[in-house]
This record gives C-alpha cells, sequence and structure tokens, in this order.
C-alpha cells in the first residue's frame, strides 16, 4: 500500500526579552541556577504576574509577518498540572483566544514553493529544569527559565515528508531571526519543535491517528524523528496493528521514538482565565506602531534580489535563508556594485569557508568591509580571480586586508604590456619545437605557453592581456 | 487610652504625650493578658514591634509623621510580612517567613506604622468562623463561646478587645464584614482593585480584597487612606488619583437614598438582626435620609456561584503548595506523586482540602461549561441587579449576618450551613462592590450585631461618611466587651 504522511509542528520559540514574561527577572542563558529567579518565579505566596509588554510586541510583529489576525483581545489561561518545576503549580498560557490567529509560511522543497498554513501563535511562561543528575536520588530543580516568555507557533497538518517539515522549521527559525524576536538558539532551546506524525493510504481523505513527538531540539533530530516515526506507524499497520494516540519521545542516541505517555493518561488541565491577569487588549494603534518596525521579511527580500540584483531564485533563497547571511551579502553589495560577483563570493567562499571551520557568520574573520575590498581588487585588474583566492584565504587567516597581503605577498597582477611581451619573447625563444607546432596547426598548445607564461610570473600575469600578446607573437 | 480612636492617638503622639514604644508596651501587654484566651493572634514578636516603634518615634522627632505614624495595627496573617511568619492559618505555611512585604505592609511600614501581630484567620481565609485555623479557633471577646467569625476573625477579635488600635482584613466573600459585624467592631471591604493584592496570599483571585478593620468609619476611613492605591505589581490594581476617605466624614446626610433589598429581609434572618437593622434605618431617617424598596431578585443564586467560582480559583491558586520550593512537606515518601498526596493530604485541614476538591471538579472537561461558565454567566446577572439598584438609591442596607455570632462548633460539621451565614456579603464579593459593616445593637444573648452598608463602585468616601453619621448619632462602636 501506498502511504501519505501528514505532519503538523507546534514550535517552542523563546522571545528575547530581557526580563521573563511575568516578571522582572533576567532571561540570560547560562547562570547560576535558581540565580535568576525571583519571587514570582519561585511562586512565594502571594505574589502576582505582571505582562511584559515586550513579549506581547513580539507576538504582534510574528502575527503580522504571517499575515495572521492580531486578535483585538486575547485572553491568558492557568494550564493546572503538577511538576516540580512548574513553580505556580500551574503555567499561564493561551487557550481558547490566542492573540495570533492563522497565517501562512511558504516553504521551498527542491526549489518548488508550498504553503503551510499557521493555526494560531500564543503567548506562554516556560517551566523551569529537572535537573536528575549529581543529586545522589534526589532532583534538582532551577528556576532559571520558569517564566521565560514562550511564543507556541502551531501550524495544520500540512507537511507531507519529513523534508517539509525541516523545511517549515527552518523557514520559521529565519523568520523568528529577521523579525528579531527570538535567538534561534537551538542547542539552549531557544527554538523547540514537537512534531504531531500520522499516515494515511493515499487518496484517504481521514487522517490517520496521531502521535506527537516531544522536544525535538535540531533540524537533524527532527527530521530523523518523523522518519523513524513514520516507518514505525507503517510497520504497526502493515501488520494488522493500531496506532494508538499518544505523546512520544525521540531518544537521539537510539535514533528511535518511544512511548512517553497515552492519550489515557493524558492530563485534564482544567484551562480557566487567569483571574490575575486583565484580558490583553492590543489597540489598531500599537499594531500599527508595530507594523511600521517590522524589517524587510525573507519574501520581499528574495523578490528584490531577483528583481533588483538579478540574482537567480536559487541564490536569493540561498542569500536570504539567514537574517545575518542576507545583511553581510547587501554590505558588500554596498561596497561592490556587482552583485552576482558578490552573491558568488558569499555563497562559495564565505559560506564554504564558515561550514569547513563549523562557524557562524556573526564570527566570520573577514568581514563584509574587508571582502567588499578584495572584490573591488579584482574589478579593478589589480589581482585576478585566481590570485584572489589565494588573498581570501590569508585574510581568512587573519593576515590583514586585501591590499596589504597583494602588497607584501607581491601578488600584484603584472598588466605591465612591455614586461609581458619581454616574458612572452623568451618563453617563444626557448621553445621553438612548440611554437612550430602551434603555427603548424596544434590549437591546443595555447594553453601551453599560457602556462609557462604563468608559471614565470608567479600567477600573476594579466590572464587577459597575456592571451592577447601571447596570440600577436605567436601568429607573428 | 487603648479605647481611643486613631486621630486621638496621633495627637498623643504628635503632642509627646505618649511615645510609640509606649503606646506599643501597652498594646503587647493588653496581647500578653488576653491573647491566650482569645487566641486572635498567631505571631506577636515584640521585639520587632518595638524596634518598629522606636523609628517612628525618630521619624515624630523629626517631624515626619503622617497620619499612621507611629500607631500600632494588627496585620491579619495573609499579608506577606518581611521576617515574620506569615502562615496563612494553615499547617502549610507554619514555618514560612516570608522573604518579602506585601504592597500593602509596604505602605504601614513606609507610613511608620507598628506592626503588632499577625492575626488569626480561617485556614486560606477559608471559613466564617476562624474554626479552620491550623492555630485552632479565636473566641469571641464578647462571649467566649461564640465565634469571632470569618475569616478575618483574629483582627476582629483583637480590635474588639482592644488588643490593638486597629487590623487589616481581607474579604473574599464577607471576611471582613461578617467577623467585624460578629465581634461589634467596624469593617470595609473596598472596590475591587483599590487595594493591591501584591503579596496578600491568593484565595479566589477575583473576589480577594483587603481593607481595614477598626473601632469606628472614622478610623476605616484613615485606615483606608493609607491603605489604598495602585501598585503596578498588581495587575488588576486600579490606576486612580489618590482619594481623602475622610474628606466627606461630616457631609450630612439628608436626602439620602437608602436602599432595602427585600431579599435581605426574607426567611433565615434572625429577628433579633432584624430589629436591629429596623432600628438603625430609623435612625438614618431622622437623619434625613430617604427609604426606597429595591429589589435584588439574583441574590439567591449568590451562594451557589460563589461556590462554583472561589473553590475553581482556590484550587489552582493553592497549587503552588506542594511542598518542593518552601511550606511543609510531608515525612518519608517513596516517589514525587506520594510526596505531593502526603504533604497536602498532612498539610491542609479539612475545609481547605474540600473547597480545592470542589473547584478541581468544576474545572474538569466535561463540567467546566456547566459550573464555572454558567457560573461567570449568573456573576454577571447578580452585578446587574446591583447595577440597576443603584438607579435608585445611593447606598443599600441590610443585615451583614443573618444571626448574631453562632457557638464554636455549632456549625462546622455542616459546611453547606456554615456557607449560608455569608449569604448577606457574598454577592458584592461577586460584583466587585465596596461593603462594609458597623455595629447596629446586640442580640439577645448579648452578642453584637452589623448593619452592612454596599456601595456603587468607587463610593468609599460616601459609605464612610454615611457610617459616621450614624457613628455620630449612636454609641454602639463605642461599646465593649466586658474585658479589662
Amino acid at each position: 500500500m501506498q502511504w501519505e504522511v501528514v505532519i503538523g509542528l507546534e514550535v517552542h520559540a523563546q522571545l528575547s526579552t530581557e526580563s521573563k514574561i511575568f516578571s522582572g527577572a533576567a532571561t540570560a542563558f547560562g547562570a547560576a541556577p535558581n540565580a535568576q529567579a525571583c519571587a514570582v518565579d519561585i511562586a512565594l505566596p502571594g505574589v502576582l504576574p505582571v505582562l511584559n509588554r515586550g513579549a506581547v510586541d513580539r507576538a504582534i510583529r510574528f502575527g503580522l509577518a504571517v499575515g495572521a489576525e492580531v486578535r483585538k483581545r486575547s485572553v491568558f489561561s492557568r494550564k493546572n498540572y503538577f511538576y516540580p518545576d512548574l513553580p505556580k503549580g500551574y503555567q499561564i498560557s493561551q487557550f481558547d483566544l490566542p492573540v495570533v490567529l492563522g497565517g501562512e509560511i511558504a516553504i521551498f522543497v527542491d526549489g518548488v514553493e508550498k504553503t503551510v498554513r499557521l493555526t494560531r501563535a500564543h503567548l506562554e511562561e516556560d517551566a523551569g529544569k529537572s535537573l536528575h543528575e549529581d543529586f545522589h536520588g534526589m532532583t534538582g530543580i532551577d528556576l532559571n527559565r520558569a517564566g521565560t516568555p514562550l511564543l507556541e507557533i502551531v501550524s495544520e497538518p500540512d507537511m507531507r515528508s519529513a523534508k517539509e517539515a525541516v523545511a517549515y522549521a527552518k523557514e520559521l527559525h529565519s523568520l523568528v531571526r529577521y523579525l528579531d524576536i527570538c535567538d534561534g538558539n537551538m542547542q539552549e532551546g531557544s527554538f523547540r519543535c514537537d512534531a504531531n506524525v500520522s499516515v494515511r493510504p493515499k487518496g484517504a481523505e481521514k487522517f490517520g491517528t496521531r502521535c506527537e513527538i516531544k522536544n525535538l531540539n535540531s533540524f537533524r533530530f527532527l527530521e530523523r524523528a518523523i522518519e523513524y516515526e513514520v516507518s514505525r506507524q507503517i510497520d504497526v499497520i502493515e501488520s494488522g496493528g493500531v496506532i494508538s494516540q499518544e505523546t512520544r519521545l525521540y531518544d537521539s542516541v537510539k535514533d528511535e521514538t518511544r512511548s512517553m505517555r497515552s492519550k489515557e493518561e493524558a492530563h485534564d488541565y482544567r484551562y480557566f482565565p487567569d483571574p490575575d491577569l486583565l484580558p490583553l487588549e492590543i489597540s489598531e494603534d500599537w499594531v500599527e506602531k508595530a507594523r511600521h518596525s517590522l524589517p524587510e521579511l525573507p519574501h520581499a527580500k528574495r523578490s528584490r534580489y531577483v528583481s533588483e540584483f538579478g540574482l537567480s531564485s536559487y541564490d536569493a533563497q540561498v542569500l536570504t535563508s539567514s537574517k545575518e547571511i542576507a545583511a553581510y551579502f547587501e554590505e558588500v553589495v554596498g561596497i561592490y556594485s556587482d552583485p552576482k560577483v558578490c552573491a558568488n563570493w558569499v555563497m562559495v567562499e564565505i559560506s564554504g569557508w564558515l561550514n569547513k571551520s563549523g562557524i557562524e557568520i556573526a564570527d566570520c574573520p573577514i568581514s563584509s568591509r574587508s571582502l567588499a575590498g578584495l572584490l573591488v581588487r579584482i574589478g579593478d585588474g589589480t589581482i585576478s580571480g585566481k590570485i584572489a583566492k589565494e588573498v581570501f584565504e590569508a585574510m581568512w587567516n587573519g593576515e590583514g586586508e586585501a591590499d596589504a597581503i597583494i602588497e607584501s605577498k607581491g601578488l600584484k597582477q603584472i598588466s605591465d604590456s612591455g614586461a609581458l611581451e619581454r616574458i612572452v619573447d623568451e618563453i617563444i625563444s626557448n621553445n621553438p619545437s612548440q611554437v612550430a607546432d602551434y603555427r603548424g596547426g596544434k590549437d591546443k598548445l595555447f594553453a601551453f605557453f599560457v602556462g609557462q607564461a604563468m608559471k614565470a610570473t608567479k600567477g600573476q600575469a594579466n590572464p587577459a592581456q597575456l592571451s592577447e600578446i601571447l596570440k600577436k607573437k605567436l601568429s607573428a | 487610652m487603648f479605647n481611643s480612636s486613631l486621630r486621638a492617638l496621633s495627637a498623643m503622639l504628635a503632642e509627646r504625650k505618649i511615645s510609640s514604644v509606649e503606646l506599643t508596651q501597652e498594646f503587647l501587654a493588653r496581647i500578653d493578658r488576653h491573647n491566650p484566651d482569645l487566641n486572635a493572634y498567631i505571631t506577636v514578636d515584640p521585639e520587632k514591634s518595638l524596634a518598629q516603634a522606636r523609628i517612628a518615634d525618630s521619624m515624630i522627632a523629626e517631624g515626619r509623621m503622617q497620619p499612621m505614624t507611629g500607631i500600632p495595627v494588627a496585620q491579619k496573617d495573609i499579608f506577606c510580612s518581611k521576617g515574620w511568619l506569615t502562615t496563612c492559618g494553615s499547617k502549610m505555611l507554619s514555618g514560612f517567613v516570608s522573604p518579602y512585604d506585601a504592597h500593602v505592609i509596604e505602605k504601614f511600614n513606609a507610613a511608620g506604622a507598628v506592626n503588632l501581630g499577625k492575626t488569626n484567620m480561617d485556614e486560606f481565609a477559608m471559613g466564617s468562623s476562624n474554626e479552620t485555623s491550623f492555630f485552632g479557633p479565636v473566641k469571641n471577646p464578647w462571649d467566649r463561646k461564640a465565634v469571632p467569625g470569618g475569616s478575618s476573625g483574629g483582627s476582629a477579635a483583637a480590635v474588639a478587645a482592644r488588643m490593638a488600635p486597629a487590623a487589616t482584613g481581607t474579604d473574599t466573600g464577607g471576611s471582613i464584614r461578617q467577623p467585624a459585624a460578629l465581634c461589634g467592631i467596624s469593617g470595609i471591604k473596598p472596590t475591587y482593585g483599590l487595594v493591591s493584592r501584591y503579596g496578600m496570599i491568593a484565595f479566589a483571585s477575583s473576589l480577594d480584597q483587603g481593607g481595614p478593620m477598626a473601632k469606628s468609619a472614622e478610623d476605616l476611613a484613615i485606615m483606608l487612606n493609607l491603605m489604598a492605591g495602585h501598585d503596578s505589581r498588581d495587575s488588576t490594581s486600579l490606576v486612580r488619583d489618590e482619594e481623602d476617605y475622610t474628606r466627606d466624614l461630616d457631609c450630612p446626610l439628608e436626602g439620602l437614598r437608602i436602599g432595602l433589598p427585600k431579599e435581605y429581609f426574607a426567611k433565615g434572618l434572625s429577628p433579633a438582626v432584624e430589629k436591629a437593622v429596623q432600628a438603625a434605618i430609623s435612625e438614618y431617617q431622622k437623619l434625613g435620609a430617604k427609604v426606597v424598596e429595591i429589589s435584588l431578585p439574583n441574590t439567591r443564586l449568590s451562594i451557589p456561584v460563589y461556590y462554583v467560582l472561589a473553590p475553581a480559583e482556590a484550587s489552582s491558586n493553592l497549587s503552588r503548595y506542594d511542598g518542593v520550593r518552601y511550606g511543609y512537606r510531608a515525612q518519608g515518601y517513596g516517589d514525587l506523586v506520594e510526596m505531593y498526596e502526603k504533604t497536602r493530604a498532612e498539610g491542609f485541614g479539612a475545609e481547605v482540602k474540600r473547597r480545592i476538591m470542589i473547584g478541581t471538579y468544576v474545572l474538569s472537561h466535561g463540567y467546566y461549561d456547566a459550573y464555572y461558565i454558567q457560573a461567570q454567566k449568573l456573576r454577571r446577572l447578580i452585578a446587574r441587579d446591583f447595577s440597576e439598584a443603584f438607579g435608585q438609591c445611593d447606598v443599600i442596607m441590610g443585615p451583614t449576618s443573618p444571626s448574631a455570632a453562632f457557638d464554636l462548633g455549632e456549625k462546622s460539621s455542616d459546611p453547606v450551613e456554615m456557607y449560608l451565614s455569608d449569604i448577606y456579603t457574598i454577592a458584592v464579593n461577586l460584583a466587585g462592590l465596596p461593603g462594609m459593616s458597623i455595629p447596629a445593637g446586640f442580640g439577645e444573648n448579648g452578642r453584637p450585631i452589623g448593619l452592612q452598608i454596599v456601595g456603587n463602585y468607587f463610593s468609599e468616601a460616601k459609605m464612610l461618611n454615611v457610617a459616621h453619621q450614624y457613628q455620630k448619632n449612636t454609641d454602639w462602636h463605642l461599646r465593649m466587651p466586658s474585658i479589662e
């Protein structure tokens, strides 16, 4: 039987506010345990939540960016359950009246565009952390993360493969960083995915029973967990079993998902509106202010790169895949106005070396200004493209700016026609038989003469000029 | 001196007839004498109180005196007070020393008032008799066999027995007004949102409201001046201009329209209370007030609505008492679930557990719409009754409680009977309106009776005026129980 995979994602994006969503404690990552947990975060008797407007502002920005409805009135509800790292015994979240409703996101898989619809996005607080190691049979509780603002972004079950799910997650990841509402640091848990996965016979209308896979903190794990889960579900069904609705955890070491709790064990969260918080009212004015503060978004940038810079849509997509790459590229173009050359250098050399070194563009040893300085020297003929790669490597290794390296290594292209003519004359007189063969019709030997000349000039001969001189002298 | 008004005490302090330290010592001595019997205080800490009194005395010496500077005040043990045991009447918090001050406590501290001690109360403010306190019941100073009312029974008894010039209370369904009535003192529950709930341990957040308890309406006004005011740490705290609640105390009542809800004078009201309330109304008529009969038809729904909504909120508010971070934790448990179960089974008393269970039930999947949502709708109807009534009258009057104080143990085994003792007060919380109780006589058994005055939103100054004019012409509020 042919199976169709159906996937919906719930993404928790940690909002980049300085302080928590309902308290004044700092949200910075990595502090000593409980150093960033104030009275409100610890849920001392008598404390009350106060909503952080910065978190709301970020939710509005997100809503606007995905073309969703930003609701004028939304409500915070309590989600009640007991867990040691949930200090109040309830999580403040949004239930039936979320702040953002609907919206959509375009994804690209193998060059084909597809739209994923969003159900909603709502504000909520994060829980703390339970630490099960190093406490000799006890559990440690770190409440630094408790109260960190999250935007939970829920998609419709619109994805049909693990690849699409990853493309969607990456697009969302890029978007929240463009919007500057989340730092996207997956290792620190700033961007976490849960996947709802089901399968159904191809062509069937009814969805299969879904399983939710929790806490996938990398794109690779997301893809592998879904792939594992899909084959598990197909195996179960094909061997006559049924899928039971449950929550599963992905084990990245064993590369498998395993059951965490069944539907029967699911909590009754007893949601009700939090009486400590007034309904969240968002004025037209607030939305408009947020709209004006929005940066150029990835899709707008992509079409501008095509229309204004004449780039291919593939190149445009690669360059806009992250806010930082796009910004870097635009800085380079700002100085050296040949977008295609700039795009090539950013996509091939910069991206390649970043990958090889395993670093992000923020830590790139060559600034956009420095790269542009190098490109200027190619453009004005000071160095050839080939020499430029050598200069680039030296720049990467911290040897200085392009001009300094060209100067100190004596890499300046020889464009002095007198000098080049003398070299060519010497080559012609030293290689009489090759000259004779070439003149007798062996055109391929031209490359031999170019090679000789480059060798003699240590590659610094201006290629166009050299070829012109060679042609003139050899045909003489 | 222990019988003096706040204004008189403040004048004595200003004129250096007495120091705050001496005043505090006088009340501490009275607490020493009477508290072992009455059990109105859970915590008394003379060292801390006297340290504050010394600060107050230096404030007075430096000419930085405010109306409450140097005056000792009893604080209900629901207000978190830094460095003080703050128990909320529960075993769960029997060892909890608060690391921070409630907004209300901050205000008293900043004004140079002296914290005289923390008063007994029903556990987590759940009760109408003070019998649910982990620290044992408070006895009514007028009759040791009687309850003082609840949940602010310790504060009411402390003021009635003159073990404090004034006290704080909180009122979720009548917890200031009913004990004030039963102990023969005055108390006001302000409009919801007027006094910050920050640091006031939550019972039912949408109903809880702090307020003063004192010997007279004038004292209440002085206390309220200090307690009211916006606090950015409480999202339900109202942003309003500061008011002087004493400003209208002396206005004449000529032309005042008093609404008498016919539902408040129906079956269930004791004849003695009815008689006392009618007498008070006659007194008001003598002062020029007019009586209008009004109807609050949904009053009968207020108890069922309250006992859905308040437990629902409480079941969630009390989830934080899990033994993990602070407070009581059971000894000996096998795993996490057992730790929760034993901690909460041992740490909470029966009434609190009953309400947590009711609240959990009404919020559960499948019951939420039938109970919680339905109750919210009825809550709006109850509030609408009042807004319609205030089209016809300026204040509403009636009994605070259906009877004078009942006996200790009389209702403690029958929760529903106990709940009915709040029938006249609960609707006011559901509507978020201000309500107060002032002494208006005594029953045959010599136990006090309270007159309830309900005003429109933010009409506290008017209500205090109405109460003050009555107290200028009667002496019920000056009577004190026969203790030395």
